[in-house]
């Protein structure tokens, strides 16, 4: 018997119609936990470099953590995994809500898509019997409204549906994929799913999932129960409250906005407005939200309440889920300061299935192009006076690739290239071509700038988390490293004193901390993330926030009693660094390079471009990556991926020796 | 045969209206009565349900309450606060007109035992896991008159005793054991 997982995928290829159960390998397990992990190595193992994102050949991985449908609180995670049509590199998002645990309880730990269906159509899986259904009726349809109806017509009402919207449908490049309250929204996976006529999966399962030492793993259970109201009553002191807490940032609950909207930028990404919040502002939002938010919600298994259930009389659809800061990215984009426009416009945005970050930067990107007189009437008949009224203009156009919206459909940056006339000096917040945070500030943050640079997921709040994001009170630090229990083995002091010191004359970005520091501190944020994306945890309860119940001292506990595998502190920290290698590995197939790892120039206003280069040469040879981003063959044979060393030799991107041939050139590139 | 008693009434108070739909209840449920305890977990095995429409705002947990082998003709609709249900939303039977409260592999009923354990849980575990308080755990002493169940045996005397007579009983019992020691 296999625990924790259930030890089988399900291969379904639309261009045959062919659905099969595959038993899995339970190494695969010890090595890539589940999740991510998987996910990562299918993709190396079945996707060539040179396959286009949005041809029948590309693989569609929808993958469950594999503590997920465990008793283990906030586990819940779908891991989308694929190639991305904006950034053509490895998409990696990911979804909380119910889905993942049902797929685990129908007796899978995920669906392999491949192919394309001649016509649109859903899965439906319901334990053993799995069936393509015809979709046709469903063109068009919102992603909720899709879901809805597919549970009425299998009669299913406790089916957990995902599905696309028609911004998925028609291939839009930042395309969600959206389920319950929650979706799986960067690099455009909704566009693949679109592609391969896949409108919909439905899943219901009432199958078991088993634990390996059932006793020990309940006891763990109870721990992170009984911790995560004790945190609420002690919230970390000193920061803004939407980061004191845990959870994901607690948006539907929390009416104090100041943070996001004195410290983001508006506009396409422009300028901060450090005077907006005022105590009016807070008195108006404080109602329009209570006002929208009927009820605060949660994923399976979860006590957390990161989600609501808003309403707004203006919707078609009558009534919408939202989390986290969605509310605000388009407001904020529209320049428009009613966050009434905010909870309307994403209700929409939501059935069509776009991504609430990508999407808003995209059209005031295309505001900025109409008044720069780039953009014309006659690319945009009939575009409206208000900011309002012009983004529900072309969130219609987009969703519809029509006019406009056909090239806008692309992102800022292909659609730069392709309206041309000047347009790509206005592509100024893109990282490997894909929009970044909406963030703009003064002194170059070194930590944050090896986030932005090399993370895979290429948004930047999914590898960041455990320290603050400025240095606390002073009086206020010794208190709190006190129980900050959360620290690696061997790291403890260093990470506390950095805590105790940060912020104190000459302990001052950017020269400091030391770099070593800065490698470890990064590379301890990424690794806490990567093992979330691997168990299905959800980062706000891991990952992302300070002082969270999840940690590097009992998740390999978590995962030993479950599976019946053992693992130690440092052989999870092992199996991270391993998905970590394998998911820049197939990037770097795909052509990723040092290059590319550029935040957006704008983003400090102080930049130092030798430390820089510096910071990106020490966290290489940290990373075990050579000067160019490649993992080193050592680094890879170090991590049982002989194999991606033999490919990456094979292919020319490693020399026999390890070495990268076009050493000299980037270095070159890196300096510029 | 009536008598006053002092009896213990367990009773878990159900807030709708905290709920916020994330099925631990479900999850821990069937974990706890799992074999051995702990062991698996199947949401679907659950003695507690939460019905969640979340495009109405409906958030409604219901426990397994007795078997019935007939389905009954209640098929009202109640409309509250603007929501509407179905009678059978608010129902805790394990009832042939659904799936609901049933092992999903033999079909056979389940109840909420109110997680009978030895030792004694402190509170049910659905209570235990629910932090948003939709399910508190109350227990009360209450004075009940409680009738005396009659036993297996009386029923069968009392049926009878109607069909043949008091006296024809009475006297075949002398008849048997009259003379007998035991």
């Amino acid at each position: 018997m296999r625990y924790a997982e259930t030890g089988f995928s399900l291969e379904v290829d639309l261009t045959r119609g062919n659905i099969e159960r595959v038993e899995t390998d339970p190494e695969w397990t010890q090595l890539y936990l589940g999740g991510l992990g998987t996910n990562a190595k299918i993709l190396w193992d079945r996707v060539p470099p040179e396959v286009d994102p949005l041809s029948p050949e590309n693989l569609l991985v929808f993958g469950t953590g594999l503590l997920c449908g465990t008793p283990a609180t906030g586990a819940n995670r779908t891991i989308v995994s694929t190639f991305s049509p904006q950034t053509r590199l490895m998409a990696y998002s990911m979804m909380g809500g119910f889905w993942a645990p049902e797929l685990k309880f129908a007796g899978y730990d995920r669906v392999i898509v491949r192919g394309r269906s001649p016509g649109l159509v859903y899965l439906w899986i319901h334990n053993d019997k799995v069936e393509i259904r015809d979709a046709g009726h469903l063109h068009g349809k919102g992603a909720l409204e899709t879901a809805e109806r597919i549970r009425e017509e299998l009669k299913e009402p406790k089916a957990q549906v995902l599905a696309i919207g028609l911004a998925g449908e028609n291939r839009v490049f930042y395309a969600s994929i959206e389920h319950a309250r929650s979706s799986a929204s960067r690099g455009g996976i909704g566009a693949v799913m679109g592609s391969k006529g896949l409108k919909a999966i439905a899943v219901r399962g009432t199958k078991d999932i088993n634990m390996a030492r059932p006793a020990e793993f309940f006891q763990l259970c109870q721990q992170v129960l009984d911790y995560i109201p004790k945190r609420a009553q002690d919230p970390v002191k000193g920061v803004p409250p939407i980061l004191a807490g845990i959870g994901s940032p607690q948006e539907m609950a929390i009416h104090d906005e100041k943070w996001h909207t004195t410290g983001f930028a508006w506009g396409h990404a422009r300028r901060r407005r450090k005077d907006f919040w005022t105590p009016e502002r807070a008195v108006e939002w404080k109602q329009t939200q209570d006002q929208a938010v009927e009820r605060l919600i949660s994923c399976y298994n979860c006590p957390m309440k990161c989600g609501g259930i808003v309403t707004h009389p203006e919707l078609p659809t009558r009534k919408y889920m939202m989390k986290c800061y969605s509310k605000l990215t388009y407001v904020m984009a529209a320049m428009v300061d009613d966050l009434d426009f905010g909870f309307r416009i994403a209700g929409k945005a939501q059935e069509y299935g776009f991504d609430g970050y990508t999407t808003p930067q995209v059209m005031a990107f295309a505001i900025e192009l109409y008044e720069a007189g780039i953009l014309t009437d006659a690319d945009m008949p009939g575009f409206p006076e208000r900011n309002d009224e012009r983004f529900f203009y072309l969130l219609d156009k987009i969703a519809h690739r029509e006019g406009i919206g056909d090239v806008l459909a692309e992102g800022v940056y292909w659609a730069a290239r392709k309206i041309g006339k000047g347009a790509e000096a206005y592509d100024h917040n893109t990282t490997k071509k894909h929009e970044q945070m909406p963030i703009k500030l003064g002194m170059l943050n070194p930590i944050f700038f090896l986030m932005y640079a090399t993370g895979e997921k290429i948004s930047i709040t999914q590898i960041e988390g455990q320290i603050p994001q400025a240095p606390l009170p002073k009086d206020y630090r010794e208190e709190f490293v006190k129980d900050w229990v959360h620290l690696p083995t061997g790291k403890e002091a260093r990470f506390k004193k950095f805590i105790l010191e940060w912020g104190d004359e000459d302990k001052r970005f950017p020269f400091w901390p030391p770099m070593d520091l800065v490698c470890e501190l990064v590379d301890w944020m990424e690794t806490m993330h990567y093992i979330d994306d691997c168990t299905g945890i959800c980062a706000g309860l891991s990952s992302f926030p300070i002082k969270p119940p999840y940690h590097i001292h009992n998740l390999p506990l978590f995962l030993s009693h479950a599976t019946g595998i053992d693992i130690d502190e440092e052989t999870l920290w092992t199996i991270s660094r391993r998905v970590r290698q394998l998911v820049r590995a197939v990037n770097v197939r795909r052509g990723l390079r040092r290059k590319d790892e550029r935040p957006p120039q704008d983003h400090w206003k102080k930049r130092f471009p030798e430390l820089e280069a510096q910071l990106l040469d020490q966290y290489y040879a940290f990373k075990g990556w050579n000067r160019e981003g490649i993992p080193t063959r050592k680094s890879l044979e170090n991590l049982k991926l002989d194999f991606v060393a033999e490919d990456l030799i094979r292919r020319g991107i490693l020399t026999g020796g390890g070495g990268t041939p076009s050493e000299a050139t980037a270095t070159e590139a890196a300096h510029k | 045969m009536a008598e006053k008693k002092k009896k213990t009434v367990k009773v878990i108070k159900i807030d709708a209206d905290k709920c916020n739909g994330c099925r631990a209840c479900e999850a821990v449920c069937s974990a706890f009565h799992a074999t051995p305890k702990y062991s698996s977990t199947n949401p679907a095995r659950s003695r507690i349900r939460v019905v969640c429409e979340p495009l109405k705002n409906i958030y409604l947990p219901v426990y397994a309450g007795e078997y019935t082998p007939a389905e009954c003709s209640g098929r009202d609709k109640y409309v509250i606060d603007g929501k509407q249900y179905s009678e059978c939303d608010f129902c805790r039977a394990s009832c042939p007109s659904r799936d609901l409260f049933k092992e999903p592999d033999s079909g056979l009923p389940l109840k909420c035992d109110m997680c009978e354990d030895d030792p004694d849980l402190e509170e049910p575990l659905c209570v235990q896991v629910c932090l948003s308080d939709a399910l508190v755990y109350e227990e009360r002493e209450e004075e009940v008159e409680e009738q005396e169940s009659p036993e297996e045996l009386e029923i069968g005397l009392e049926e009878l005793a109607k069909k043949y007579g008091k006296q024809k009983i009475l006297d075949a019992v002398s008849r048997i054991y009259g003379n007998r020691e035991n």
